[in-house]
This record gives structure tokens, sequence and C-alpha cells, in this order.
């Protein structure tokens, strides 16, 4: 075992390797000018030049790379060129919030999803089933960023019910667990839960239903083990699939939705990249992307060493 | 087998709901007098006197905490934004040597730390922004505020309210330049240990409001400084709250269900829902402007003037209004009819698609041979307004005169770099006209940097690469007088001969539309980029 997480852990780092230069290049491949962008339009070439200079932009890329590793090797994901303040900053920031979202979508949509799931799955082609049918492939065909516009007419200005954007009420400095704040979660919440609860249930059912079909269901039927007991051997033996496409549903939410976010205003690393984007801000676009990219290898070392600690045969492979 | 358990699931999860539901009431409402802003951009801008983001930076940022030396008039819906004296009280250039005015300073002025605002804070502005040995220079200022004030060659203390600057060479228009420096307080600086970023979360400025809190991406809020200098724009509000709001569609439902007070740039589609709920969509003629500059090059079939008039006369820019839901103006030139620059053109800019395809055919084209464009234009960006859906609406426009006009989208950012190149780059070849939008605050801006080979790019904004001598006698002449009203008459002289020369396909001016709550009372739309939050109060 302890010869598989260090080949695991040795693996990870050409991983994070390409996982920087990838991040690297893409950010310098898009078209646009992030000197261009911050200057005014009035700036002559050779202001956007001195610029160019000044944040180390002028250098063959190559270097430019070999330095921006340098730095975040130690941390340092260098300056957002916008405002001035440390990328790192900025990036922590914004994963809290993210993580706040991301946790309560999760938890909304993990429970509804395993809950309907298995209520379909148990009704299987009855009235409800159709009903959640319905439900959940509304679920994962509606694009997210439709359905937070939709609850924001509906919930905040037909309804008047909940505010459509921001962390908290006018004069908060960040998230906090009361009342007036917990209002302003519900809207993204479930614009974000949407799709994974979906995903989740329809996974869920497909586990039930087969499960049923099963012929130990029909031997404890004919012991006469109460239908609570049965139940019970159903969510088990449906459980496991479900769990591994929560976590996958869990790794998504935590990426942060540039959409969902950006509708509401929600201050976490999706509406920070879309702002790093349209700012040509590369310092901070290179470092968020980079963070959240070494977020899913983390993850993925997290998921490979449980996996192998419960099923030896990956181990051995 | 296991219906009952089923329903109970179903009940529990319904129940829970329900029991959820009492919660769903709206929020209290805010104390009285506190104005919430829902601003376009996705972070607040730089709160250290050099504001970055453009003209919404400043309007946020930079006159609402900070005091320029001269600024503009926005007290009027009515009038054109003129300058007028603000922390300097008078500029006057040497009778002599013309490249030194002499800036009396404003007396009795505090900033809102509470140290004097004199000579010496002017200096320390223009050392931390241009003099790279200055202990407190940063290249974020220089980067900011180079590019407005080209012509500023030196600057020197004559006395505590007193200071002369001197230009490069002599520049009649170098005062409008002084509207983008803003003073800023050296003793906050020294307070704060001399640290530009601890400065941006605890400025100080001269200006109308003070900031109070900062949290990046989040919010901006700024108190009234009740010991403002100027007591007719000592503000009325208890609270100013900034709110970056990129989406349109938040900042529409965020005006709608009561979360902001104030939303800039409305969707067109959304003007009469929010007129239902008594919203205003407040606009004015701003100075800006969205035409196409045209590339003259010899190659190009613009460089035919016939040509550009036709393509002039063919833009139904009634119906495109229309279509804005009102969120415009049409345009007739760089500045609209009522500026003193606007002058007395021969040619007149309007819908007439017959004498637009009288002309291409006297150019030489028709059925048998289409006249083929190709247009640069963004998919978005400052100032730019609809663009994707304007560019259509103009595309089927030409067509119905023969002209085939081709759209190359462009991010903005990469349409920027379009511009900087000019039509003659490389990159721009096969692009006969750019859609880019311009703001015309002054002379230069609205008129002088469009006509002059130094203004070629890279240099500057030429694109279309104009070279037309009577205009550079014309900009010389006017660089080198020093009276308005004779100012005013040879701008009106350039713009004539502009619009006489087709330079540009002019479509429209922008109209600056925010769209207001009931409650907000007193703001005065004026035809600026600027606003003055002064007057505004909210009435519950």
């Amino acid at each position: 075992m302890l010869l598989y997480v260090v080949r695991r852990l040795l693996y990870a780092v050409p991983i994070a390797l390409g996982v920087t230069l990838v991040v690297f290049s893409l950010v310098h491949i898009a078209p646009g000018d992030p000197i261009s962008a911050l200057l005014p339009n009035e700036a002559t070439e050779e202001m956007l030049q001195q610029a160019r200079k000044e944040f180390g932009l002028d250098r063959p890329l190559p270097v430019q790379y070999a330095i921006w590793l340098g730095h975040a090797a130690v941390g340092n994901l260098g300056v957002s060129i916008g405002s001035g303040r440390p990328v790192a900053d900025e990036v922590a920031a914004a994963v809290v919030n993210t993580v706040i979202l991301a946790v309560s979508a999760g938890l909304l949509s993990c429970l509804l999803g395993f809950v309907l799931g298995m209520v379909a799955g148990l009704r299987r082609d009855g009235l409800i089933d159709h009903l959640v049918n319905l439900f959940t492939i509304s679920g994962v065909s509606l694009p997210h960023y439709w359905l937070a516009i939709l609850l924001v007419i509906v919930f905040s200005v037909n309804l008047s019910w909940l505010p459509p954007l921001g962390v908290g009420p006018d004069t908060s400095d960040g998230w906090r667990p009361d009342w007036a704040h917990l209002r302003h979660l519900i809207l993204p919440t479930l614009a974000t839960a949407a799709i994974p609860m979906a995903v989740i249930a329809r996974t869920m059912r497909a586990g039930v239903v087969d499960v049923l079909d099963q012929d130990f269901i029909g031997t404890l039927r004919a012991k006469g083990l109460p239908p609570r007991r049965i139940l019970w051997h159903v969510v088990r033996n449906a459980l496991p699939t479900t769990l591994a496409v929560m976590g996958l549903q869990l790794g998504n939410m935590l990426g942060g939705s540039v959409l969902v976010e950006t509708v509401f205003a929600w201050p976490g690393t999706g509406f920070l990249l879309a702002s790093a984007i349209f700012q040509r801000d590369l310092p901070l676009l290179q470092g968020t992307m980079l963070v959240l990219a070494m977020f899913f290898v983390f993850l993925n070392l997290i998921v490979d060493l449980v996996q192998s600690a419960t099923d030896p045969r990956i181990r051995r492979s | 087998m296991n219906r009952r358990l089923t329903y109970r699931l179903m009940a529990g999860l319904v129940a829970a709901a329900f029991a959820a539901a009492p919660a769903f009431v709206p929020g209290t409402a805010l104390a009285q007098g506190t104005l919430r802003v829902a601003m376009t951009l996705a972070d607040i801008p730089l709160t250290d006197g050099a504001p970055d983001q453009g003209t919404e930076g400043v309007r946020f940022a930079g006159y609402t905490i900070y005091d320029p030396l001269i600024s503009f008039d926005l007290s009027s819906a009515e009038k054109a934004a003129v300058l007028r004296p603000a922390l300097a009280t008078s500029w006057v250039p040497d009778a002599t040597d013309k490249t030194r005015w002499t800036i009396k300073l404003r007396e009795g002025v505090k900033f809102h730390d509470g140290s004097d605002f004199n000579a010496d804070a002017v200096i320390f502005t223009l050392e931390r922004t241009f003099n790279k040995d200055f202990p407190a220079y940063d290249a974020s200022f220089n980067r900011q505020l180079k590019s407005y004030l080209p012509s500023l060659k030196g600057w020197k203390k004559i006395d505590d309210t007193t200071v002369e600057l001197t230009t490069n060479a002599p520049d009649s228009l170098f005062p409008y330049q002084l509207t983008r420096l803003l003073i800023v307080s050296p003793a906050q600086y020294e307070k704060l240990g001399k640290d530009w970023a601890k400065f941006r979360e605890q400025p100080s400025g001269t200006g109308p409001w003070k900031q109070v809190a900062l949290v990046p991406r989040q919010r901006l809020e700024l108190d009234p400084n009740k010991d403002y200098w100027d007591k007719n724009r000592v503000p009325k509000l208890d609270k100013l709250i900034l709110l970056p709001v990129p989406e349109v569609s938040a900042r529409t439902a965020a005006l709608l269900s009561d979360r902001v007070d104030w939303a800039e740039s409305p969707s067109p589609d959304t003007v009469e829902r929010l007129k239902e709920d008594k919203i205003t969509v407040s606009t004015n003629a701003i100075p800006h402007m969205w035409p196409y500059t045209l590339s003259q090059l010899p190659d190009s079939p613009l460089a035919d003037i016939r040509v550009r008039k036709a393509l002039n006369l063919a833009i139904d820019r009634e119906g495109l209004v229309e279509v804005l839901s009102g969120l415009a103006v049409p345009s007739v030139g760089n500045v609209t009819p009522d500026s003193p620059w606007f002058g007395t053109p021969s040619f007149k800019v309007e819908y007439n698609p017959d004498e637009a395809r009288r002309l291409l055919k006297e150019a030489g084209y028709g059925p048998d041979k289409p006249l083929k464009l190709k247009a640069a234009i963004s998919t978005a960006g400052s100032g730019q307004m609809y663009p994707l859906l304007m560019n259509e609406f103009i595309q089927e426009n030409l067509r119905e005169v023969g002209v085939e006009l081709q759209l190359e989208v462009f991010e903005w950012e990469a349409l920027r770099a379009r511009r900087r190149a000019g039509a003659q780059g490389e990159e721009n070849k096969g692009i006969t006209m750019l859609n880019n939008s311009w703001n015309s605050m002054d002379p230069y801006a609205a008129l002088l940097r469009f006509q002059t080979e130094a203004e070629i790019p890279p240099a500057g904004t030429n694109w279309g690469n104009v070279k037309d001598p009577q205009m550079e006698e014309l900009v010389s002449q006017v660089r080198n007088e020093f009276d308005p009203a004779k100012q005013d008459a040879l701008l009106a002289q350039i713009h004539t001969r502009h619009v006489d020369q087709a330079n540009f396909v002019w479509v429209v001016h922008d109209v600056g539309s925010r769209a207001l709550s009931p409650k907000v009372k007193g703001h005065v739309h004026a035809k600026s980029w600027f606003v003055d939050f002064s007057p505004v109060y909210i009435e519950n």
C-alpha cells in the first residue's frame, strides 16, 4: 500500500507540471493583450511597450513560464494586473465563497437526488416515477444560467422573497452563517444544484431498479422480511455507484460555475475567472486556473487512494 | 410493497419545504438616504486617485472621492458639460510663452484626513505619477494617466497657492487634460506608512465622498463629506454604495426587486418592463459616438468619397434607435448639432437610399459589380453598446443599396488590438472599416485625433489613414488659439470638413442610460460620461 501511495504521489508531479504548462499556454494563446486592456484607450504603442516591460511580458514565453513556475512553486502567484492585489489573496477569498456555494448545493443535490432517485426506482413505471423522470430530465437539460435567471425573475422580481445578487446585505463584508446571508445563498444554491441533483437521482434510480431485479430481493421477500428491511438492502447495494457520482458532481461544483456566479454576482472563483478573462488579467487568470486545476489533481489523488484502500485490485494493477 | 414508505418520504420533503416557507420574507428596508448603485464593472475601480476601467472608473471611484484641478460642470441636463474651476480657481497661459501655465489653487480646502490642500499636494500628485525617481512613484498611476496628459512637460511650485505647469508645445486644449488629474493627500500617504496598497483601502482626497469600506469585487461604500468646500455640492444622501454587477439581467433584476436603486446601462428589451414598475430610464446624449472608421488607404474602395457618402446615406438611424427602445440618438457627426464644434457641414447625414444607390452607381458599383466591404466589429465592450444587433441591422440597410458588408467579429480586446494596428496593419488586410466607439469629451478626443498623419497608428487613433493638408493646418491653428470663442470657431471648421469629407460612417450617440427607482430624486442627467451624486437623495 505504501509503495502504491508513493508511486501515486510521484505520478501527481508530472501531472501538476503538465497542468501548469497547459494553463500558461492557454492563457497566452488566447487573443487580446492584457496591457491593452489595462491601459486607457488613448494610450500609445510606446506606453504599451513600457507597461509590457514593467510586467515582464516583453520576455520570451519560455522565460516568462519559468519565472512564473518558480514563483508559483513557493506559493507566489504574482499580482493582479488590474487591481494590484496579490493573486493568492484574490483566489483565496473567491475559493471560500465558491466552497460555501458548493457545499450548500452539494448537500441539496445529494439529499434530493438520493431521495427522488430511490422513490422513482421503488415506484418504477408508476406516476411518481414518470414525474421524477420528467423532473430529472428537465434538470439535466435546462441550461443552469437560464434556470438562474428564471429563479431570479420568479423569486426576486415577481415574489420579492429572496435577494437576486451578492453574498449578503449591503453592508456585509463577507458571508456569515445567519439568516440575512442565508437568504442570499438560496437561489444560487438551487441553480447550482439542479444538474447534479438530476444526475444523482437518475443514477440512484438506475441502481435501485437494477438491485430490485436481482434474485436476492425475491429471496428476501420470500423470507418474509418487512419492506423497511428490504429497502435497507436495496439502498446499500445501489449506493456505491451513486456515491461515486456524488463525489464527481461535488468536485465539479467546487470548481465554481462561471455562469451561475455571474448571474448572481456571487464573488467566487467562477466570477473571478470571468472578470479576469474580460480584463485580460493574465496573472489572475493563470493563478485562478492553476489553483482550480491543482485542486482537481489533488481530488483525483484522494479518490485514487481511497479507492485503492477499499479495492485491492486497483493497488495490484 | 413500500408504497406507504414512498409517500412518507415525499410528505417529509413537502413538510420540510413548508417549514422553511415562513422565513421567505422581504428584506428590511434600508435607512433613508442610502443609494445603492449597480455598476456594469466586474470589480471596484482603483481608489487611489488613478482609477482604472475607463470613464466608469472615474465616474464612481474618481470624481466621488477626489477633485481634479479643473472639472466638468455636471449641473445641467440641457447645457453641454463645460469646464469649470475645481481645485484650481484660474489657469492662465503666459502672455509671451504659451507653454507656461499659471494655476491658482483654491484656498481653505482640506483633505478627508484633515490635512490642507495646497501646492505641495499638487506637486506630490504629479511627482508620484510622472517622476520615476520620486520615492512615492508608482507605475500604476503613470499607466492610467500618462495618455490623458500628453502635453504636460514640467511642474513647479510658485507659492502655497500657485503652481506653474509647462507643456511640450503651445496647447490651448491643455486645460481639458487636467480634468483627469485627481489630487491625493500626501499626509495620508505618509500616515499609512507610504504604502499605496493601504492607501487604496483608506484613500484621502478632497472630493464630496469619503470611502468608508471597500470589499474587492463586492462593494465600495462612501459616506458624504459634510465639510466639502463647494457648499452647493455637499451630498444629500447618508450613504452611497457601489456594487459591481457585470451581468445586465442581474442589474435589471436587482433593480426590480429593490436590491439596488440605480442600475447602469439597462438592456433595451427590458425598458418596457422597467417602466411598468414606474422605474425611470434616464437618458441624455453624452459625448460618445458609435461610428465606423473608414480605411482611406489607396487600395480601399472607401478612398472614394462617393462611396463614403453613399454608406452614410444608406443607414436608417431612426429605425435603429427604435430597435434599441430609444436607448440611442441618431448621429450626424462626431458631436451633436447643438455643440459649438458642430459647424455647418454641407453634406447632410440622413437616410436617403436612392441617393446612396446613385452615388454607388456613379462610383462604378451596381448589380453586376456589387461593392464588397468587411467590417471589424466586437461582441461587446466599453461604449460598444449592442454591437451584434446594431451591425446586423446596418448590414441589412447596406444590402438594400447593393453593398455586401461582411462582419468579422472579434472579442473586445482583440478588436482593440486591431484598432491599435491601424488599417495599414498586416493583420487588418482586407478590413475596410472598423466599428469602434469613441468618447468625444474634449476637442482632441472628439476631433483632432482622427485628422493628422502624426496620429496614424501605432502613434495614435487615425485608423483610416486620413491624410488631409487642409486639416493639418486647421489642427495646428486650433492648438495655438487660446481665445475660447475663436477656438470653438476653428473646431467647427474642422468638424465641418470632417463631415463633408465623410471620413466616418456616423450611426448613433449613446445616451448613458441608467434605470432609476422611483425613490431616487434630484438626479441630473448631464451631457457627460460623468455624474454628480451630490444632489441625489432617496424619498421613501
